[in-house]
């Protein structure tokens, strides 16, 4: 029991007992609704038995009182009330000092508030996304500002950082890049055998894994790894090194964050994708021969003869040179969304994700784009 | 004619509607150390990003040493920023690089020497902030925040700059840590002849090391020696330095000058 109710001639007389805490509100609750109030004009309380009241228990003593009075009854205590309360007290009627900021004075348009707040989403979204493409090209003048003046010595290039760079978005990208080539050829095989058996063409199933691989998927789904791993890395590690003031002690020392941070990186990417694109062709290749040999017997020599006899001078060069296009795509997304971090982690989180969503949506379209351009001129 | 060490003048900085400074003046001299005090959201950092050239000001002038560094680009910067040192509040290390490869980092950029004279160098700058030879090799983030302020102060001293800009270089440390740290601050100062501009909200270091202090208020400067300043009027002045702290450290700073001893 946290609340004993005697009823006496002028009213109610409340002794509150036990523990009054957060954890135990419910009871609280319970036990203060159970209150009759009507006909009561005096109650009188006792707090002596409280064992414990913390701010939760006296907030909801303070709303029975509130309720009390609003019924009609004149409120006592026996002995001073609890501190608390007076706390809580002070705090509603707002006497307590209050950190305030300025709030901006919201326009009369004399519309309906519904439709302002649309236009006023609709404007918004506008302006940022407006802002945002400004910003995305002062990026990429920037880039190309500081590219001419970093190609003036090879110091400045900082071919260290590139090697660097190459190690972390290429080397250690090796095994889950040629992994991936190798479960994309079998995929394509295996499809089109299906397919292609009913009209005794199995041999073609060699053309389809060569070209596809080649062309498309070597390079398109090493890109897409690469946003994913290297396109994330670029945001997060510029991003907190905006948020650790390293980018504001760069710029102190006299060091061109962009000569020093963005540039390597997009040089490392642009060299490590090709060469991760020319593994993923092999393995790729090399998958489409195992699978051919034991689901078609297809022996590897005749497969090797059909995959020449398939590709075209062209093949071969038409995936190869959309990797260094396709990691400008990754790398300047990365960058850029990386080098727009301030003030928050969440900010950090946030644009890492857009980052990666974006390069990933920027390779598709450039390949989309690509395959028009190739087909226009007929290679 | 001897120019200030840095001249501010007419400062304004806005932020949209938001003026932060408007028409800021202020001057450090040789060999002094410089306080900046100011309530939170005054605009000390925006004060000391528009003098490190990290941001341009809407109207205004910096010099630093007799050079106007508002008009100047990128490459004449680069060579301003050669002659001052920096510690940024929270270390700002380079998180990839060692403590070692983070003193040795502006003077790959601005100086040229042999790999064993920078490797000496930068142990010696090490050593001066107090750090143990041994913290050298470590990475930022297995140091503590005592000996990351002193790896910062080492890597502003690497290119042996006369002006060295301090924010809050006592913040997050303990009192005992951050008297260690305003005592080495003011040893290195008299040694190597530094004019020291510090921005802190430190009560006892302001005491402890500052000649000179300028109180932002009311989006301008209020700058006098630490005597005066305690005797300015401006009610926000009078309550900072007339908490209970400041009054207990006056009170320490006046018997300790009548006393015989006392110098």
């Amino acid at each position: 029991m946290l609340v004993e109710v005697r009823r006496t001639e002028q009213g109610l007389d409340v002794d509150l007992t036990g523990d009054w805490r957060a954890l135990g509100l419910a009871q609280i609750d319970a036990e203060l609704s159970g209150v009759d109030l009507t006909t009561a004009h005096r109650i009188t309380l006792d707090t002596k038995s409280l064992t414990a009241l913390d701010l939760s228990g006296a907030w909801r003593l303070h709303e029975f009182l509130n309720q009390a009075r609003a019924a009609g009854a004149e409120i006592q205590f026996k002995g001073s009330p609890p501190d608390q309360l007076r706390l809580i007290d002070s705090t509603l009627r707002g006497e307590r000092p209050v950190c305030v900021e300025p709030k901006p004075v919201p326009h009369e348009h004399g519309l309906a508030p519904l439709t302002e707040a649309g236009l006023a989403e609709i404007g918004l979204f506008s302006v940022r996304e407006g802002r945002d493409l400004m910003a995305a090209l002062a990026f990429l003048g920037r880039i190309f500002s500081t590219l001419g003046r970093a190609l003036t010595s090879f110091k400045r290039l900082r071919p260290i950082s590139i090697a660097r760079h190459i190690y972390d978005t290429g080397i250690t990208a090796m095994p889950i890049t040629a992994l991936i080539a190798f479960l994309i050829s079998v995929i394509i095989a295996y499809m089109s055998a299906q397919q292609l058996r009913r009209f005794g063409a199995e041999i073609f199933v060699v053309d389809l894994v060569t070209i596809g691989v080649l062309r498309e998927m070597g390079v398109l789904l090493t890109s897409i790894i690469v946003a994913g791993r290297s396109g994330s890395a670029f945001a997060a590690e510029l991003g907190s090194m905006k948020l650790n003031e390293e980018v504001d002690a760069l710029v102190a020392i006299g060091v061109d964050p962009y000569e020093a941070l963005v540039l390597p990186r997009l040089f490392g990417l642009m060299i490590a994708l090709p060469l991760l694109t020319i593994v993923a062709d092999i393995i790729g290749i090399m998958g489409g021969a195992l699978l051919c040999r034991y689901l078609l017997d297809i022996p590897i020599t005749q497969y090797l003869t059909r995959v020449n006899e398939a590709i075209t001078p062209t093949t071969f060069w038409v995936g190869l040179m959309k990797a260094p296009v396709f990691a400008m795509l990754i790398g300047m997304a990365g960058a850029y969304r990386g080098m727009q971090v301030r003030d928050s982690s969440r900010e950090l989180g946030r644009l890492t994700t857009v980052a990666v969503v974006q390069s990933i949506f920027l390779v598709i379209l450039a390949d989309a784009l690509f395959a028009v351009l190739f087909m226009e001129i007929g290679i | 004619m001897i120019y200030p060490v840095l001249e501010v003048q007419g400062l304004v900085n806005r932020f949209g509607s938001q003026i932060v400074h408007n028409g800021l003046n202020m001057e450090v001299r040789e060999d002094e150390v410089f306080g900046i005090v100011g309530g939170s959201g005054t605009g000390k950092s925006v004060l000391l990003r528009s003098i490190l050239g990290l941001q341009r000001p809407n109207a205004g002038v910096i010099r630093i040493e007799g050079q106007d560094i508002t008009k100047m680009s990128f490459s004449q910067l680069r060579i301003v920023k050669a002659r001052y040192g920096v510690t940024f509040q929270q270390g700002a290390l380079f998180s990839a690089l060692t403590v070692l490869q983070n003193v040795q980092l502006p003077m790959l950029e601005h100086l040229h020497l042999s790999v064993h004279e920078r490797d000496e160098l930068a142990m010696l700058k090490i050593r001066l902030s107090g750090l143990p030879a041994d913290a050298a090799g470590k990475f930022p983030a297995q140091l503590s925040g005592g000996m990351i302020k002193r790896a910062a102060l080492a890597r502003a001293l690497a290119l042996d700059p006369r002006l060295l800009f301090l924010d809050e270089p006592t913040s997050g440390l303990d009192p005992i840590s951050a008297a260690e740290f305003d005592d080495l601050i003011l040893y290195l100062q008299k040694q190597l002849r530094l004019t020291v501009v510090m921005i802190t909200h430190d009560l006892d270091s302001i005491f402890r090391t500052c000649n000179r202090v300028g109180v932002i208020v009311d989006r301008h400067m209020e700058i006098d020696t630490l005597e005066g300043i305690v005797r300015n009027p401006h009610p926000w002045i009078q309550s900072y330095f007339h908490g209970e702290r400041g009054n207990a450290r006056l009170q320490e700073r006046s018997t300790a000058s009548v006393s015989p001893h006392g110098t």
